[in-house]
């Protein structure tokens, strides 16, 4: 293991950047799901950035100069995409909802990073008590639906809480408490793995502390599977935020735009046949979501011989024995995971 | 690259930590400690649950706060007992909720366990309908997508069931009613059934709460009808999220086994493909096919907490939704605790069922 690992330090740098190199690997369809995912996120990233300078209106605006916008209007050369019940511009709210969309991924995300793979970390290290406790707790919470979780998490926190960072944090821990069980169980899985590697045994044999195990043997070889979580667990956050915003515990729509909450009020008026507020918002949803899962999907298979370089592999699974049920179970593993 | 390899087998290993301790007792072993391990996974939840909800404090306030004088506030708060330590109200709550007993909503101060039933069984009716729809829909595609590998129409399926994933339930349901009930007009847009036979059915003798079953056991096929067009729409919308998985799952566990040497042996005896996938290959993949199935239960009721809201079917999920806006924070704990029970409990089925079919599934 530590071998080849070695050996593949000798590329440039730039070629075992996580989706660069996952580009280089790829062919055919593979990469035609790659390119397409690259697409959409980064089309995402950039309306994220420049909703500012895109949209013609705030998101919040329910005036200009002309005038008091009309409710519920079709789409028109002043409003695009049209207006909301409540007056809003929904082209402006849309391309606002990315980036209020981003910013609680990266909050969220960050935030799950940190606390899980520290714990994971400590609990794969240190073993014990403390693990079997945090192994049950994980457990638990994974169990269990997240919307609801998240839900729960956000009663408690938001309490009427409506400002912009008030309710991304919100929206964020709430998030989070789902994601971190995910980054501690590989965490910790991988941290249990790499504490009987030879290079650990001898750190301790020389005398190296348990932190500078943890953090410089360990945490680097532990994270490898990092960005991969990363990218599926933030097509699942924006989800999660959506449903919270449709649930109507999100954020409130005069401190941010959030694509979730305009579905909410969307889904009255899909009754009585008006499509530009909800078609919109939702398909901003999805094809964000999809960009993300491209990603993430491919640089799974990718990192999987076995779905990776497909008609050469046909055939060449080991047979029968409980070796190639392991196989079976790890790559459905792999693929519950990305669900 | 080849360092990832090691990645998946080393995650399954750590994935279940606490069953490896019973590594060669018999199946009777292996029951037992699986059934003791749904108490502490039920006991957290409900701990955390607890705890979570009163961080915010009491439940009396949170809902009739301001809307009752301080004094008779104070005095319903003594009533319910919430003016004691949390410690004492917390483990006298978990012996009532070993009993069984729930408390009494505060907003329209009806027995949890009485609203449970009720709402719980039109849940109950959504998952069994999203489920059939989920499985006829995942199975055959998926094993088209198998038989059919890496060709045109693998990569059209398997980017739909990226799309069943990607599209969120409530934007499916919306985009639904608009195409099937306020354009072409097919499909009611809302609701379990139309008042008519809400009232018929409320009237039944001891009624399953689940609609269709009660109206074919009463042979009112009028009613029948009326329930089969309410439910299509809801049952497709929350069917599909859960398609894409079990299409992903039956295409990579056929595949998986399309390239054992058994069916190599088959193809080389003269059998036909389509027999090949739809026998040989089939039959084997089941088993970690039930498995994962039986885990997406908690995909299927989150799924259905957002359904629910989206087409104003009265189960579980559009009630909790109406008690978390009155604050009525007894009766949502009492759902969110009830769907903790189901969920343990569903994943110790799978695990049995697991066990029963594959000798070789001992941990």
């Amino acid at each position: 293991m530590t071998a080849t690992t070695e050996s593949g330090r000798k590329q440039p740098f730039i070629y075992r950047l996580p989706v660069i190199s996952h580009f280089r690997t790829s062919v055919g369809l593979q990469r035609g799901m790659l390119v397409t995912g690259l697409v959409l996120t980064v089309v995402f990233l950039l309306t994220a950035a420049f909703a500012p300078v895109i949209a013609p209106y705030g998101f919040a605006q329910l005036s200009d100069a002309s005038g008091t916008f009309p409710a519920q209007q079709p789409p028109s050369a002043a409003h695009i995409w049209g207006t909301t019940v409540g007056g809003y511009d929904v082209y402006s709210r849309v391309l606002w909802g990315a980036q209020t969309a981003f910013v609680v991924i990266v909050v969220a995300v960050v935030m799950s990073i940190f606390l899980g793979v520290a714990l994971g970390l400590l609990s794969g290290y240190f073993g014990g008590w403390l693990d079997r406790v945090l192994v049950v707790i994980a457990d638990a919470i994974y169990a269990f639906p997240s919307l609801l979780l998240a839900i729960v998490m956000s009663i408690v926190i938001n309490r009427g809480q409506s400002s912009f960072w008030g309710g991304i944090v919100a929206c964020s821990v709430s998030i989070s408490v789902v994601f971190v069980p995910q980054y501690f169980r590989v965490i910790r899985a991988e941290t249990i793995r790499l504490k009987a590697e030879p290079y650990v045994e001898s750190a301790k044999v020389v005398g190296a502390s348990s932190i500078r195990i943890m953090g410089r043997h360990i945490f680097k070889n532990a994270t490898r599977t990092l960005p991969l979580i990363f990218t599926l667990n933030a097509s699942e956050a924006i989800l999660t935020l959506a449903g919270l915003g449709f649930l109507g515990f999100g954020i409130e729509p005069t401190s941010a735009a959030e694509w979730g909450f305009d579905l909410n009020k969307a889904i009255a008026d899909a009754s009585s046949g008006i499509w530009w507020t909800g078609v919109y918002p939702g398909t901003a949803i999805v094809l964000t979501v999809l960009g993300l899962t491209l990603v993430g999907e491919s640089m799974n298979d990718l990192n999987d011989p076995r779905l990776r370089g497909r008609r050469k592999s046909v055939g060449k699974t080991p047979a029968g024995g409980p070796d190639s049920t392991a196989g079976a179970q790890a790559a459905l593993e792999a693929e519950s995971r990305v669900l | 690259m080849t360092t990832l390899i090691e990645a998946p087998p080393s995650d399954a290993d750590g994935l279940l930590p606490s069953k490896k301790k019973s590594s060669g007792g018999g199946l009777g072993t292996y029951l037992l400690i699986r059934f003791l391990l749904i108490i502490p996974t039920i006991f957290i939840l409900v701990t955390m649950v607890f705890f979570l909800m009163r961080v915010i404090g009491d439940p009396i306030t949170a809902a009739q706060g301001g809307r009752l004088p301080p004094e008779a506030l104070a005095q319903r708060i003594r009533d319910a007992g919430y003016d004691r330590p949390i410690i004492v109200q917390y483990l006298e709550y978990l012996g009532q909720v070993a009993t069984g007993n729930f408390g009494t909503t505060i907003t329209d101060r009806r027995p949890v366990v009485e609203m449970l039933a009720t709402f719980g069984a039109a849940t109950l009716e959504l998952a069994i309908n999203a489920l059939i729809v989920a499985l006829l829909v995942g199975i055959p595609l998926g094993l088209i997508a198998a038989y059919k590998r890496d060709k045109a129409p693998d990569a059209v399926l398997r980017f739909f069931a990226i799309l069943c994933y990607a599209t969120p339930v409530f934007f499916a349901g919306l985009l639904m009613k608009l195409t099937f009930s306020v354009w072409l007009g097919w499909f009611p847009v809302a609701g379990r059934a139309s008042t008519r036979t809400e009232l018929a059915m409320g009237g039944l003798a001891s009624p399953t709460g689940i609609y269709w079953l009660d109206a074919l056991r009463s042979g009112n096929m009028a009613a029948f009808g009326d329930i089969a067009s309410h439910s299509v729409l809801p049952a497709v919308t929350l069917g599909l999220l859960t398609a894409g998985v079990f299409l992903r799952l039956v295409r990579t566990n056929v595949i998986g086994t399309l390239g054992k040497d058994y069916v190599e042996a088959g193809r080389s005896r003269g059998v036909s493909n389509f027999r090949l996938v739809t026998k040989h290959a089939y039959k084997p993949a089941l088993i970690p096919i039930i498995t994962v199935m039986g885990l997406q239960i908690a995909l299927l009721l989150g799924g259905a907490v957002l359904t629910e809201s989206t087409f104003e079917w009265k189960g579980l999920g559009y009630q909790m939704v109406q008690y978390l806006n009155a604050r009525d924070f007894v009766a949502v704990q009492g759902i969110v605790v009830l769907l903790a029970v189901i969920v343990a409990i569903t994943n110790f089925i799978v695990d049995v069922a697991a066990a029963l079919i594959d000798p070789r599934v001992r941990y």
